[in-house]
């Protein structure tokens, strides 16, 4: 593996000295042949990669009108060039957002605009070589979609969507990217991103029962596949697996039991997660989807829960009613049915944020926030969650929610510098589909940003753990946190904290 | 790609990670440890045979709670820890033990 190096904290987050080609090395592996046909693209890179990629833009620009109008309105302003966490950290000046979507404007003006066909010089039209190709795999592969550059854009450019578009076209020609495609082949396979077949779910959750059992001396449930709960739970797969990411998953078990709430999960609909959306590609995006459906119609549930993983969030809260009818606007006989079979008293879906907070507003859960004492918590705020989508009845909904329910079972809370939270936030660098090994040392600098904001509160207020809600940002922390300095284990979930305040069988 | 072992080549991923699950013995192990820079004791043998034991039954590795659990029952509950089985597996040990386990990476967001 490539070296890997964390630049050093600065005391002024300021933009940094440009570096050209300083990331011209860095690309993830490429999907081989298997991984490629799965999802229905090319093996490898096809002889005539140049007129279909071409041919594929022109789809995508009549599919999509917002991708013809960012690609037409950008006026090189720069106002975004210093708002990615890619370009602070690494100082490559193609990872400023406006140069990173240049790689492709370049090729849209010389294909699909007047001016670009007749004089591509004087506008800066350019032709799509095999190098350009090679830089859209780089440098597209160093976007995390996380849509920060958008936020400071007078014309809001949704830069993501330019990035997804790219994904989308090198998937078309045959230069797909291993991570990505081989988990979206493991959903239709076997129902989640990490492979984890119905019965080594079945034992995981049974050992957890185990352990809550002797944690708490209470009988909490993790059922599976349970036909007539009321809640189905669809959560990310590294719930079932990973640390810190197992602790959240018991707060939300535990959440269930005090509330006496019915829930399931299912082996059928076993991930939150939609990488669909980081390749953006529409049809990978609704198969998945498809699957929480199914399993809902399956077992007859009430209501669905969403865990804490950021862009299921996005997907679940922006998309799921037209890609799978949960929530309204899905018309066709399933989504009919659906419909007749929810709960419609509550938001469908709802984020397990929502349903925590609502029971703790009604008096439903019985909290000790002492019992979060050794901590001091700070909140990281993940991308998807903050910029593309909301939670509750008010604007803002999905910033106060988390922090109400971070203070109500913990006593030491502390705000990280503004401009690096809320809509703010900056990536915890490990999102859009680039949480993979290879990918290592630009994911360390992608958190310089964060870093910094976390060193200030952790130096002047004691800070000792940073809670999110999201799978990828637990994740990507507990693998960089060290490059910084920082214990692994100061990051976890919001239902981490909860799971440690909550107290069973007090409940009067 | 591939490692060269008593004169065999094993084909491996571009990580490392080996092709063929049934190729794996231990001197397969010991070779892809030393690439790791992984010194292997008896408590790394522990760990990556419970792995593979795990990965026999249910075509997956083991969650890490359940590896931690296991691991407790074998070495004492002292060591009942991730950040034990990190001491021992640095990189982190779902993907570093795999690796030497002769498993497939676990994918996702771990």
């Amino acid at each position: 593996m490539a070296d890997v190096t964390a630049p050093p904290l600065r005391p002024f987050p300021v933009a940094p000295p440009v570096v050209p080609d300083a990331m011209a090395a860095s690309k993830p592996y490429v999907a081989n042949e298997k991984m490629q046909e799965a999802l229905g693209f090319p093996g490898s890179l096809v002889d005539d990669w140049h007129d279909r990629a071409i041919a594929k833009m022109g789809e995508l620009l009549g599919n999509y009108r917002s991708l013809r109008v960012y690609l037409d309105a950008c006026v090189h302003c720069g106002a975004c060039s210093d708002k990615c966490h890619y370009y602070l950290g690494t100082g490559d000046p193609k990872n400023m957002p406006v140069a990173r979507q240049d790689l492709m404007r370049g090729v849209y003006r010389r294909h699909f605009t007047v001016a670009g066909k007749l004089f591509p010089k004087l506008v800066g039209a350019t032709d799509l070589t095999k190098d350009l190709l090679d830089d859209w795999y780089k440098y597209y592969n160093q976007c995390s979609e996380c849509r920060r550059c958008s936020v400071f854009c007078p014309y809001g450019i949704d830069t993501a969507e330019v990035t997804m578009a790219a994904k989308e076209i090198l998937d078309t020609v045959g230069y797909g990217q291993k991570y990505s495609n081989e988990i979206i082949g493991k959903v239709h396979r076997i129902g989640n991103n990490l492979g984890l077949p119905g019965p080594a779910l079945e034992d995981t959750l049974l050992g957890l029962e185990e352990d809550t059992k002797e944690e708490t001396g209470a009988d909490v449930k993790f059922p599976l596949d349970q036909k007539g709960a009321e809640v189905l739970l669809v959560t990310p797969s590294a719930d079932f697996f990973a640390e810190p990411h197992v602790e959240s998953l018991i707060g939300y078990a535990k959440v269930f039991h005090q509330a006496g709430i019915s829930w399931t999960l299912s082996s059928h609909a076993s991930e939150a997660g939609n990488f669909g959306l980081f390749i953006g590609n529409y049809e990978q995006m609704r198969t998945i989807a498809l699957r929480i459906r199914e399993a809902a119609l399956e077992l007859g549930v009430k209501r669905i829960v969403v865990g804490e993983c950021g862009h299921a969030w996005r997907v679940a809260y922006s998309f799921w009613n037209t890609l799978a009818g949960i929530g309204a606007g899905g018309d066709d006989p399933f989504a009919r049915q659906l419909q007749a079979q929810l709960d419609s008293r509550y938001r469908q879906p709802t984020h397990i944020c929502e349903l925590t907070w609502d029971l703790i507003e009604r008096g439903a859960l019985v909290l000790d926030a002492e019992a979060n004492d050794h901590r001091v918590v700070t909140f990281h705020d993940s991308c998807n969650v903050a910029r593309a989508s909301r939670m509750g009845d008010t604007p803002g909904g999905q910033f106060e929610i988390p922090r109400a329910i971070v203070r109500a079972v913990s006593n030491r809370y502390v705000e990280m510098r503004p401009g690096t939270t809320r809509e703010a936030t900056f990536c915890c660098g490990g999102g859009g589909g680039l949480l993979t090994d290879e990918l290592l040392d630009l994911r360390v600098k992608g958190a310089l940003p964060r870093m910094e904001s976390l060193r200030e509160v952790a130096d002047g207020h004691g800070v000792n753990f940073m809670a999110t809600i999201c799978a990828i940002c637990k994740a990507q922390f507990t693998k960089v946190l060290p490059y910084y300095g920082f214990d692994r284990s100061m990051v976890g979930g919001v239902h981490q904290l909860v799971s440690t305040a909550i107290r069973l069988g007090a409940k009067s | 790609m591939g490692i060269e072992v008593n004169g065999k080549t094993y084909e491996t991923d571009e990580e490392g990670y080996l092709t063929n699950l049934g190729e794996w013995n231990e001197d397969v192990a010991a070779a892809i440890a030393v690439e790791e820079k992984i010194d292997m004791t008896q408590n790394h043998w522990e760990v990556v045979n419970f792995l593979r034991e795990y990965y026999n039954e249910y075509q997956i590795a083991p969650a890490v709670r359940v590896l931690t659990k296991a691991i407790g029952k074998k070495l004492g509950p002292e060591k009942a820890s991730n950040s034990y089985l990190y001491e021992l597996f640095p990189y982190g040990p779902a993907k570093q033990a795999c690796k030497i386990a002769g498993l497939p990476k676990p994918t996702g967001c771990v």
